[in-house]
């Protein structure tokens, strides 16, 4: 009802000519109604072009890693379609990806805002499907929205391939048969970060949890909760903090009081750069409590944050899942060719996004296909190499990648600007596999959406 | 005819005939030519245009009316959309019984909380509403997150136990919200030459909905119920002096819109079923009230040009970016084209509240009475001087 009276910027005469043709069009042209069986699946492509839905954070807590998984997935674009130095095709395992597109169809893309808002994530990857005729939806910061999108793709019968998201929900309670993770999750920075941080604090230690308020905050607390109770530690109080908290001051205020002496942040993007400063602000990093020095954690880690938190990241302990510094060939071919188009390395938001798609792209080539049914049996149980984190295997059962975690710390002496966390370890894949059933959920089956 | 006068039944049909087109004419530009980005006539922008008419429409109840400026409505949206979801996982998957019962929750819902806000006028009730629809975000984001899901939000999951259908146990895939079995997400698509429309089941579901709730809308304005409410509207003071209480009135109204607004939630989980907390948040209640205040407070048909105008922005607008414009001003000279992308730039994507706030402030400014007032005035202005 808006299209007549909405103010369009185009001459009322070029509008009125369009309509006047339309009705002609009308009276030459018997309507088709194009049946349902016409498509294989949603979004067949038919034409010499295939569309992927990019649905990013732009705005909200997770702006940056949104802007920097946009810069991945151009880049991605670029070498599935033939043009720049073709980053890690080069060094992926699988040779199924030629730089001719996707099926020989060149690849095209739309972009999303997420918000960082279920809600609003939804509407933008349901715009994408049905406006845009997307016939693969991926990206996103936040796990909230992973889950609501890969909800949403299930039903729509498209493809998701998750970007950041590290709440074991993903692929534990809330696994879709048409959504996939690379990523890893919290119950594997919990087991990765327990043995190294009993051997730097002790076993003796009482903790407090400041956790994000969604999803994500839950599992990652839990997790870190588990494995390091397991060993001894103790947990004094784990408090909750709005997504949408700027100001954790209110926050910060009681843990010196509670007798606890390490303080460990589920926060991630902006939430822990906040969070983090006012910690520091707060003197926590300098104080002493039961006889030791009172130490921060922040279960999961990224360049992007350290680089937002500056100094006050120096010596503090966290996971993450791939970082710029590794020497194997695919992360260096990835780094070099990210590097020259945009003048700094990547973030692990980048590195997963460029991945999924290129995963994905893989899959629908060695299916020879993107019925979302063929491309989720070429993914299920594929083990790949070469794509920055060693040996990877894509779980069958919950749709999760296993490979090796980081643990990684806030470099004392960094030598620029992008050189800011240091690997501690890197714990393989073997210690932080798990048994598929223990989060609960159902995979489901595949959806075509036919 | 069905009770409205000449003016009212034609305003009526035409509201009738513009929803049941809207997927042919919501799409003047052909598939794959450059227009096309301003094509709006996919079934979840179409959708969305009704539902938020129809919260608009009750907004306006309230608004128009008594003047009494609520700004919290969006808590009636997300209570009535929390119901849905609910009624959606333990009922049925038929979207009959959310619907009903969003409306009904968010009614006893909205009488609570009109029952206190309304003790207070003007500025102070404005502010007790918006008080009040905070605590419900904040208790839907965080306190009550076994119910709502926190800012997870609420989906309808393979478990659910859907006592009524107990369906999809055997199918491995969660149903899809349906009317008897009639997907809310089917679309006949037909092509006419190089046009595709696109005929949606949950669309016209919404628009039959819509032609209800928008006809009994004429029929509260033109009520004595309704005279009773602008009476409220124009002197609220002299009414109590003639031995009338307004309250009775207001609250009715309060309610009125509050179901309103619970109805638009519950269709909203009818056609995409997931209810996430910042629907409740306050800039989801100011929303509605730009759409009311941009169509024409207490117009008829204004609250629906206000959301669909809105709506239109929020999902078109935000998606042109930096490619498509330099694409639009190829044909220009280098420089001229970089300059005017540069000026266009701030307004569209991610800058389309800018535009937005320009067109809400022209229309404030100049025609206080609306798009719709604007127009009638035209009319007027025009009829006045052919009769001389």
């Amino acid at each position: 009802m808006s299209s007549d009276k909405t103010p369009l910027n185009i001459p009322l005469s070029r509008r009125s000519v369009l309509k006047a043709s339309a009705a002609s069009a009308a009276v030459v042209t018997a309507p088709m109604i194009i049946p349902s069986s016409a498509y294989g699946y949603a979004n067949e492509p038919k034409g010499d072009s295939v569309t992927l839905g990019f649905n990013v954070p732009q705005s909200g807590a997770y702006a940056d890693e949104g802007a920097d998984e946009l810069r991945a997935y151009e880049l991605a674009v670029e070498h599935l379609n033939g043009d720049g130095d073709g980053g890690m095709m080069n060094t992926f395992s699988s040779k199924a990806l030629r730089g001719s597109g996707i099926l020989g169809r060149k690849v095209e893309f739309v972009t999303g805002d997420t918000q960082t808002k279920p809600d609003a994530a939804r509407a933008s990857a349901r715009s994408m499907i049905e406006k845009d005729g997307a016939v693969m939806i991926t990206g996103g910061s936040s796990s909230g929205v992973a889950v609501a999108v890969q909800g949403l793709c299930q039903e729509a019968g498209v493809i998701f391939m998750a970007g950041l998201t590290h709440s074991n929900d993903t692929t534990g309670k809330d696994k879709k048969a048409n959504g996939f993770r690379h990523f890893f999750n919290s119950y594997m920075s919990g087991a990765a970060l327990a043995p190294i941080l009993g051997e730097a604090y002790g076993k003796e230690r009482r903790a407090y949890h400041l956790t994000a308020d969604y999803n994500w905050g839950y599992t990652t607390e839990e997790a870190v909760r588990t494995s390091t109770e397991a060993m001894g530690w103790e947990t004094v109080a784990a408090v909750k903090t709005p997504l949408t908290q700027t100001d954790f001051s209110s926050y910060v205020a009681p843990v010196q009081a509670s007798g606890a002496d390490v303080l460990v942040l589920n926060h991630y993007g902006a939430n822990m750069v906040n969070s983090l400063t006012s910690a520091v602000q707060f003197g926590l990093r300098n104080a002493q409590a039961n006889g030791h020095n009172f130490e921060i954690i922040v279960p999961l880690y990224s360049r992007l944050m350290a680089k937002g938190a500056g100094e006050n990241v120096k010596g503090i302990f966290g996971s993450t899942n791939w970082h710029w510094s590794l020497q194997d060939e695919g992360s260096k071919a990835f780094v070099k060719s990210f590097g020259e188009k945009y003048g700094f390395p990547p973030s692990q938001a980048a590195h997963t996004c460029y991945v999924q798609a290129l995963l994905y792209a893989d899959a629908v080539e060695r299916a020879g296909t993107h019925d979302p049914c063929g491309v989720a049996g070429a993914l299920e149980g594929f083990e790949f190499d070469g794509l920055g984190n060693g040996p990877t295997l894509y779980r069958a059962e919950d749709h999760q990648c296993f490979k090796d975690v980081l643990v990684v710390k806030g470099k004392e002496n960094p030598t620029s600007e992008f050189d800011l966390l240091e690997i501690v370890e890197v714990t393989p894949a073997s210690k932080v596999t798990y048994d598929a059933s223990i989060f609960g959920g159902e995979l489901g089956t595949c959806n075509s959406g036919a | 005819m069905l009770g409205l006068n000449r003016n009212d039944f034609l305003m009526l049909l035409f509201v009738f005939v513009l929803v049941a087109a809207a997927p042919i004419f919501l799409n003047p530009f052909p598939e794959g030519s450059t227009f096309a980005q301003f094509n709006a006539g996919y079934p979840d922008l179409m959708q969305r245009f009704l539902i938020f008419g129809i919260f608009a429409i009750g907004f306006n109840i309230l608004f128009g009316l008594t003047g009494y400026l609520s700004f919290g409505h969006a808590a009636f949206l997300g209570a009535g959309s929390y119901a849905g979801v609910w009624m959606l996982k333990l009922l049925t998957i038929n979207v009959i019984p959310a619907i009903v019962v969003s409306t009904i929750v968010a009614g006893v819902f909205s009488l609570m909380i009109g029952y206190i806000s309304l003790r207070r006028s003007g500025i102070y009730f404005s502010i007790l509403t918006l008080a009040f629809a905070q605590m419900s975000f904040a208790l839907a984001a965080s306190v009550l997150t076994p119910i709502t899901g926190g800012e997870t939000g609420l989906q309808t999951t393979l478990s659910d136990p859907r006592i009524l259908d107990g369906a999809a146990a055997g199918t491995g895939n969660i149903p899809a919200p349906s009317l008897f079995g009639l997907e809310m997400g089917h679309s006949w698509k037909v092509a006419v030459g190089d046009w595709l429309w696109t005929f949606n089941v949950g669309y016209y579901l919404c628009a039959f909905v819509l032609m209800i709730v928008f006809y009994i809308s004429i029929r509260i304005f033109r009520s004595p119920f309704g005279m009773m409410l602008k009476a409220i509207k124009s002197n609220n003071e002299r009414l109590s002096y003639t031995g009338i209480s307004p309250r009775p009135y207001t609250l009715a109204a309060f309610v009125i819109s509050g179901m309103y607004a619970g109805l638009a939630g519950g269709l909203m989980v009818s056609m995409d079923p997931l209810a996430g907390a910042e629907r409740m948040q306050w800039t989801a209640s100011g929303e509605v009230v730009l759409m009311t205040i941009l169509g024409g407070v207490g117009t008829v048909v204004g609250p629906v040009l206000g959301a669909g105008i809105i709506k239109y922005f929020e999902n078109i607008f935000s998606k042109i970016n930096d490619g498509l414009l330099e694409q639009w001003f190829a044909f220009m000279p280098d420089g001229l084209a970089d300059f005017m992308v540069t000026i266009v730039h701030p307004f569209v994507g991610k800058g389309w509240h800018l535009s937005l706030g320009l067109m809400f402030m022209l229309v404030v400014i100049f025609l206080p009475g609306g798009l719709v007032g604007g127009v009638t005035g035209l009319f007027r202005r025009l009829f006045r001087r052919r009769s001389h």
